[in-house]
């Protein structure tokens, strides 16, 4: 581990940002040294990103100054970052997909006009160079279609060090790598250390960052609460820090009466997804399904509903298997899902609350085929009071309302069809704390109404606090199965993270 | 994968094998398909097919769609001819200078709709092909441009040759061809269209200028319309407002679709292109000795245009078969 | 769609947005533009020639457009649901190619009749098929398809016309309590359409597929089918306003409906439908119809040339999306 040098590399004072008029950061100062791997930390929506993203020119600041060496500096675009010595490298990497390897390397680092010759061999020689220095082993020649997520994030990596970036930030890298990728990617940021370049860390994996950072910066709801050497904090500070309480008050208590198995799974099987996957939810019970992104959770629950069916594998409802091939079906059996990423599969952002609410339902709105305003009304009005869905009017478009109270209304609109079987997709994701507090109670209640609740979360204390059993999922196998007396962070992280067996 | 296996699988391959193909089998037929006389024909069938394919190729790569191209034929080559009609003393030369110059002005046009106020290119093309077609009767008066005030030099280089017995235009069109490629892949604005159509959304982040390589993929789409223009006035010896260029843009998309360039953006070579070209100069040439009647014509492009979407799904599978294959 | 329903129960605070008043919504709505659009040109032409204050003028007029404005009616919901079709001018030909050559081969009318709408209908489906089954995009399938539908219309009729029997001739000039069949059927099926799409749960449905295709899937609508139901809606809808062409022109040929592509899109436009989907009315697209017919008969009488009315429509297009659209986002704030 290195000492922080005297004289910041990179110098972050009062940094602040707001969205349409939310703050989603607030006055960060922060001091990064060269040579050292930083970690920041937060829960979802902490402003981690956000800071991330303002370092690497996507994003300006409305408020606040870096400064570069000592020299206050302008990061106005990604191109600017990069000629500034500093490149961020997404999760899910930038990548396009028709062109080489070689040409995505490059594209954008050379400033000459439009009509300045491709020197298509020194590229070519020069990509070549970049990734045999990383040690990974990419023909540069070919098309980056098909290239594997590891293998984007090298050539990210390569493009880095080609621009001779000094200061990389890397969003979140880990998160699709299996744990043999994970260490190249960890061996290749400590090289890069000691080489006297800056990495920024993100992560929600403690022992990650442990195994790899020098210091670590903790946000929450927008402020930078502490940075640390990573030796000065334990797992419990810092959970304390990003959540600002122990643990133990997130804890809710729900009592409901456990019945009957109403939704069974056996096998469940989509080739290149999911593999073989057995669990069953009992009526009220609430079950976490836990694990990494892209574990194949979401898969799984959308082949129960019938998005994208299983193609071996059987579910049944109430007993009785069923052949589900459209979420129609799914809703006419009474499962509902509510889906991890609201914009894209959940509201009609230009269409009235009213009509977002009633959407699953149409027989109630409209008996013959012809839609009863009262009825589809009152169906609203009443999910509003009973949700305190906060809004100006019901003919207000949902685009207008804020994150928590457009997820409570598709709430309303699958609680409007009486499911049975609750599918909730990280229900969470992207809501205030306070909202947050309400969807926990009102997902209690559920249960104790005898639904049964399926509920995937990237959330460890959601899981922790709401489940009565837990399922993990890693790399498409169902790996752990955990009541919710043994649950723990630990337990449930490791059978999240991916085996070394396992991985290909 | 080895050197001959990239070769075949290449989308060229199959084109160029479907030619060889196609021209077995109606050789079979009327084995006189296989002369040399018919390969003038084949090769006179493409020069303004082959030019506009060009432009139009640029403009799918980037993701766009231009259906004006007939229209801009049509004007600027309309343009064109009135002013070799009503100023006979000018050096014919300038035709092209001019025919070219009305060409880009109209495909700017396209781009800054396209671009300024964020419209689909094919509502915005829809329109400006029935706007140009209009402007072109109002120019001209719905009269035609007769033969006899074509230039006589401009006539001659579709069917005067410098080599071979193949007249000037061939040559040109193969000129703009190998410039296109030349632009396409060796200059930083080229592979600039390549990165945009093939992700719109990062572009910008690598520094990709969108708006003016959205203008300039339409303005190079209009300047070969328009060189393809003052070319059908020396084909064919005169400019009429209905039938000049009317319906070109559907052999034209034809050509450059079966010739592999996606309608998704991002994936198209000018090799393909000219093979796509040569592929619909051989059905054009083939039509008359099967006896079967040029009306056929749109049918086949239509036909052609919908077998190619059918290709390009199935090879977008394939990849996103193999992507998925590589990440579980 | 209701704009002034009473607002429930107020909660105020964070993540409340201010209710707009009931002026802003309903002149901040393009059918508004299209209705002041329609009125001005109205008064524009009766300077042009008193003509235009004959209703009975007016009408003759519309027959001349009127079938192509019963094909926009159905396009404007095509387009409403996310998709577009360029093929139904071209599906128009064809169908009516087929059901002339019957007919003028002997078959009996109602058979050649059923052939047209068969043909019209299996348009739709192969459309449908390509966009629904294939996911392609409907953009480029339809100009495939328009291509293809014309050129085989082409190869069926050749460059002759087929005349059609003297009872079938004039269709619009029958009168139905004083307006012509023809734009007599034009008004039925806009309210009919109209009602379904205000008012009924299939309309709804439209509107939420064309916002947002995934969310609506999730949400358990059959976005397939409902498309499907559209496409085949729309063939058939070319089919009949062919035939009604048929019998207004008294022959048939290949080129009939050329470029009426242009002129669907444009009265769904005009009317204020979104490119993107998701937004327009039928009672927009009713008033960009008549807008069109006065325009266009205003410039026949003022003896503009076809070709100047061609432009002007190329312009109107152009200008009718860029200001729907920024009707729209202005909207959205």
């Amino acid at each position: 581990m290195k000492k922080a040098d005297a004289v910041p590399f990179v110098s972050a004072r009062g940094i602040s940002k707001s969205f349409a008029g939310i703050e989603v950061l607030r006055d960060v100062d922060l001091d990064l040294a060269k040579g050292e791997i930083h970690a920041l930390l937060g829960e979802n929506g902490a402003g981690k990103s956000t800071f991330a993203k303002i370092l690497a020119g996507i994003h300006l600041p409305t408020r606040g100054t870096l400064s570069l060496d000592g020299r206050t500096i302008e990061v106005s675009s990604p191109v600017a970052a990069q000629k500034l010595g500093i490149t961020l490298i997404h999760q899910e990497p930038i990548s396009f997909p028709d062109l080489s390897v070689a040409e995505n390397l490059v594209l954008g680092r050379s400033e000459d006009g439009w009509f300045s010759r491709v020197p298509w061999a020194e590229m070519t020689i020069e990509a070549q160079r970049s990734m045999d220095l990383l040690g990974v082993h990419i023909d540069v020649a070919r098309p980056m279609r098909g290239l594997s997520i590891a293998d984007q994030q090298m050539v990210e990596i390569a493009r880095a060090l080609a621009s001779d970036s000094r200061l990389i930030i890397m969003d979140e890298p880990t998160a699709p790598l299996t744990p043999r990728e994970v260490e190249t990617l960890f061996g290749i940021a400590r090289r890069l250390r000691d080489e006297g370049r800056t990495i920024v860390f993100i992560s929600h994996r403690l022992e990650e960052v442990r195994a790899l950072c020098d210091r670590v910066t903790i946000f929450r709801d927008g402020d930078k609460v502490a940075t640390d050497t990573i030796g000065n904090l334990s797992d419990v500070d810092i959970i304390r820090l990003m959540i600002g309480r122990p643990l133990k008050e997130y804890i809710h208590k729900h009592s409901a009466e456990i019945g009957e198995v109403a939704l069974e799974v056996q096998g469940l099987t989509l080739p290149g997804v999911f593999h073989d996957i057995s669990f069953s939810v009992r009526r009220g019970e609430i079950v976490g399904l836990g694990g990494l992104v892209g574990a194949g959770r979401t898969d799984v629950a959308r082949a129960i509903f019938g998005v994208v069916p299983a193609t071996g594998g059987v579910v049944k409802v109430d007993g009785k298997a069923v052949h589900i091939d459209e979420p129609e079906e799914a809703i006419a059996l009474g499962i509902a899902l509510v889906p991890e990423d609201r914009a894209a599969a959940g509201i009609f952002r230009t269409l009235p609350v009213e009509q977002n609410i009633t959407a699953a339902v149409p027989d109630r709105i409209a008996p013959t085929g012809v839609i009863r305003r009262a009825i589809e009304r009152s169906l609203a009005q009443d999910s509003v009071a009973k949700l305190r869905i906060r809004l100006a009017s019901l003919n207000q478009p949902i685009g207008e309302l804020s994150g928590g109270n457009q997820q409570k209304a598709i709430l309303a609109r699958w609680l409007l069809v009486d499911p049975s079987i609750l599918i909730l997709d990280e229900p969470t994701r992207g809501i205030d704390i306070g909202v947050k507090a309400e969807f926990y109670d009102m997902i209690g209640e559920l249960a104790s109404q005898g639904k049964a609740i399926l509920l995937i979360s990237s959330e460890m204390p959601e899981l922790l606090a709401l489940c009565d059993r837990v399922l993990v999922m890693a790399e498409g196998r169902l790996t752990a199965e955990i009541a919710r007396s043994e649950a723990s962070q630990e337990r449930i992280m490791s059978a999240a993270v991916p085996r070394v067996e396992a991985a290909a | 994968m080895n050197a001959l296996g990239r070769i075949l699988a290449r989308r060229e391959t199959g084109i160029a094998v479907m030619i060889v193909l196609f021209a077995l089998a109606v050789s079979l037929y009327k084995p006189q398909f296989l002369t040399l006389n018919s390969l003038r024909v084949i090769l006179l069938l493409t020069p303004l097919v082959m030019i506009a394919a060009m432009g139009q190729m640029l403009v799918l790569v980037a993701r766009h769609v231009d259906l004006s191209i007939g229209s801009m034929l049509g004007l600027s080559a309309m343009l064109t001819g009135m002013m070799f009609r009503d100023l006979p003393e000018i050096p014919w030369g300038l035709g092209f200078a001019v025919s070219i110059g009305i060409g880009t002005l109209l495909g700017l046009v396209n781009g800054a709709l396209v671009t300024f106020f964020r419209l689909p290119s094919i509502i915005v093309t829809l329109g400006t092909l029935n706007l140009y077609r209009g402007l072109t009767f109002i120019v001209s008066n719905a009269r035609q441009v007769d033969r006899q005030f074509i230039p006589a030099d401009l006539k001659g280089m579709s069917q005067t040759s410098p080599l071979l017995g193949i007249p000037w235009i061939i040559f040109m069109a193969f000129a703009v061809a190998l410039l296109t490629y030349w632009f396409a892949m060796h200059t930083r604005v080229g592979r600039q269209i390549f990165a945009l159509g093939s992700n719109p959304i990062a572009a910008p982040l690598r520094g990709v200028k969108v708006t003016q390589v959205t203008l300039l993929v339409f303005a190079i789409s209009g300047a070969l319309s328009g060189l393809a223009g003052i070319m059908y006035a020396s084909r064919w010896g005169f400019v009429n407002p209905s039938n000049t260029g009317f319906g070109f843009e559907f052999q034209v998309i034809a050509a450059v679709v079966i010739g592999g360039v996606s309608i998704n953006g991002g994936v198209g070579s000018v090799l393909g292109v000219m093979l796509g070209v040569l592929l619909m100069g051989c059905v054009a040439a083939a039509l008359p000795l099967l006896g079967i009647p040029g009306t056929a014509q749109s049918a086949i492009y239509g036909a052609v245009i919908l077998v190619a979407l059918l290709i390009d799904r199935s090879v977008r599978r394939q990849g996103i078969a193999r992507f998925k294959a590589a990440r579980a | 769609m209701s704009a002034a329903e009473t607002t429930p129960q107020r909660i105020a605070g964070r993540g409340a947005a201010p209710q707009r008043s009931l002026w802003h919504v309903i002149l901040v709505r393009p059918e508004t533009m299209t209705l002041v659009l329609l009125v001005l040109a109205v008064i524009l032409a009766s300077q042009l020639s008193p003509f235009f204050l004959d209703i009975s003028y007016i009408l003759r007029s519309f027959t001349l457009s009127a079938e192509f404005a019963i094909v926009a009616l159905v396009l404007t919901m095509v387009i409403i649901a996310g998709e577009i079709d360029l093929s139904p001018a071209a599906n128009m030909a064809l169908s009516t190619c087929l059901f002339a050559w019957a007919q003028a081969s002997g078959v009996p009318m109602p058979i050649a009749i059923a052939i047209g709408l068969v043909a019209g209908l299996a348009m739709g489906a192969l459309n449908a098929f390509m966009v629904i089954g294939l996911q392609l995009p409907s953009i480029i399938v339809t100009i495939g398809t328009l291509t293809l539908y014309r050129g085989l219309a082409q190869i069926i009729a050749g460059d002759k016309s087929i005349r059609m029997p003297e009872w079938f001739i004039g269709i619009d000039k029958v009168l139905v309590f004083g307006v012509p069949a023809t734009v007599a059927i034009f008004v039925v099926v806009s309210l009919v359409l109209g009602l379904i799409l205000a008012g009924t749960i299939f309309g709804r449905q439209i509107y939420q597929i064309g916002t947002n295709e995934v969310a609506a899937r999730y949400a358990g609508i059959r976005t397939r089918r409902i498309k499907l139901i559209l496409f085949l809606l729309m063939g058939l809808a070319a089919a009949i306003a062919g035939m009604l062409t048929a019998s207004r022109l008294g022959s048939v040929r290949y080129d009939l409906g050329l470029g009426g592509e242009l002129q669907m899109v444009l009265m769904a436009m005009l009317g204020g439908t979104y490119i993107f989907g998701g937004r327009g009315t039928i009672l927009g697209t009713f008033l960009a119809a008549w807008l069109l017919v006065v325009v266009s008969t205003g410039m026949t009488v003022a003896n503009l040339l076809p070709a100047i009315q061609l432009t002007v429509l190329g312009v109107l297009l152009i200008v009718a999306i860029i200001a729907t659209n920024l009707i729209y986002s202005r909207a959205q704030r």
